[in-house]
């Protein structure tokens, strides 16, 4: 544990001290000039505030005025603890720039919540809010970072979720490629179903679908009236004609389950793979990761005979 | 294999993982269905092992499900139970249940 933290520190701390300057000085402008002229009857709950943050955050406060220049920080932080008093009168100022901050913030701000309630449960009795809305945002604008900071700091066991979201924040703003979702790679159209006649069914994209997992639509079909137990044809305009009755869900089912089966990689679940045929077996390998895994051939199975029993005999 | 290093020691990742060994051998049991005329349909269990015998199985199948059904012999798969009706899901849980058959060698198939 120890050591893969010593390993994301600097990188994160680079971060964390480029952040908190940008906000504070914002903060300043605004949050400060206030809180210091207009209200001063919240003055003196900051004077004390800040000599029992001395004492609560005695490594955080270090770790602070490392990062930044150290005069400003006793301010910012009057800034941050005041200004939840404070933002009764700042809100409409504040809330312009704070809430689009707090947007990219959002995963976080539960566990500022529960890691300001084990760092500095203090500052609730002391600052006095009344709105609970208010103090996260406050200081999850000025504190937030360095609260982060502070739970490095401390001596405790760090929780599994705090690591986890201190991991994910550092790889987004890193790399976000890396972070990002994969869910758009699996993109295929959906089936256009219609009904041909009574009995008929007209799968319409088929070759469109077929295109988009790089296989041969031979395959998808063959698949298809395996699973499906009929038998149908393709018509003039390359569209499948199914003979029974099926809706668009029941196909989509199906392809699903081919899709499963015979595009995506196992390994990596990437769709960008081919079949290869070698001497009567099927390989399905993947162009994004190389692996190979063979894949049973399309069988049929049992046909029940339907319909006139002389057909059956004969 | 480097198993010098202690964090190797605990997990082989080249060893079998176990599940594919086990469901190679034994032969799938497919539950299909079948499209009749209208909105009938039948449902066909292939590859039941042999040492059930078919006939108390489809009578209790019968029972269970209230529907018709007969054995149909086959040349290349043996015998096949024909069910009424679309059972495929009846016929999984009643093959899990009362004949402890795993339910990852039992596919269906159809939409």
């Amino acid at each position: 544990m120890a050591s893969v933290d010593e390993s994301v520190t600097p990188t994160a701390e680079e971060q964390l001290e480029f952040d908190p300057t940008i906000k504070k000085k914002k903060k300043k402008s605004k949050a400060v000039s206030f809180s210091r002229d207009d209200l001063d009857d919240a003055a003196p709950q900051d004077e004390t505030q800040v000599d029992e943050l001395t004492d609560m955050f005695a490594g955080l406060k270090k770790k602070k005025k490392k990062s930044t220049s150290s005069a400003p920080l006793e301010p910012a932080e009057d800034a941050s603890a005041g200004d939840a008093g404070a933002e009764d009168n700042v809100e409409d100022f504040d809330f312009g720039s704070q809430k689009k901050k707090k947007k990219k913030k959002v995963a976080d701000v539960s566990a500022f919540e529960q890691q300001l309630e084990e760092a500095g449960v203090n500052e609730e009795e002391d600052a006095g809010e009344d709105d609970t809305f208010e103090k996260p945002e406050g200081e999850e604008e000025g504190e937030g970072e360095e609260e982060e900071a502070g739970w490095l700091n401390s001596d405790r066991e760090y929780s599994y979720e705090e690591l986890l979201h201190r991991f994910f924040k550092i790889l987004r703003t890193n790399n976000p490629e890396l972070a990002g979702e994969r869910g758009q790679r699996y993109k295929i159209p959906p089936p256009s179903v219609m009904r041909e006649g009574n009995k008929k069914t007209i799968f319409a994209n088929l070759k469109d679908i077929s295109d988009r997992m790089h296989r041969p639509y031979e395959h998808v079909m063959q698949f298809l009236f395996a699973e499906l137990g009929t038998s149908g044809s393709v018509d003039g305009n390359s569209r499948l004609v199914i003979k029974g009755r099926f809706q668009q869900k029941q196909l989509e089912n199906v392809l699903r389950r081919y899709i499963m089966e015979y595009v995506t990689c196992k390994t990596c679940k990437s769709i960008s793979t081919h079949l290869a045929k070698e001497n009567r077996l099927y390989f399905l390998v993947c162009e994004s990761c190389g692996s190979r895994r063979s894949v049973s051939g399309i069988k049929t199975g049992f046909q029940a005979h339907i319909g006139k029993r002389k057909k059956m005999l004969g | 294999m480097s198993t010098s290093i202690e964090n190797l020691k605990t997990f082989d990742p080249f060893a079998d993982t176990g599940d594919d060994d086990i469901s190679q051998p034994t032969n799938y049991i497919h539950i299909r269905i079948q499209q009749r005329n209208g909105r009938k349909t039948l449902t066909t269990v292939q590859g039941l092992p042999v040492e059930y015998d078919q006939k108390r199985i489809l009578r209790a199948l019968k029972k269970d499900f209230a529907c018709n059904g007969t054995i149909v012999k086959d040349d290349e798969l043996g015998e096949v139970i024909q069910l009424q009706g679309d059972q495929r899901v009846k016929v999984m849980e009643f093959l899990s249940t009362q004949l402890n058959i795993l339910k990852k060698n039992i596919k269906i198939h159809g939409f």
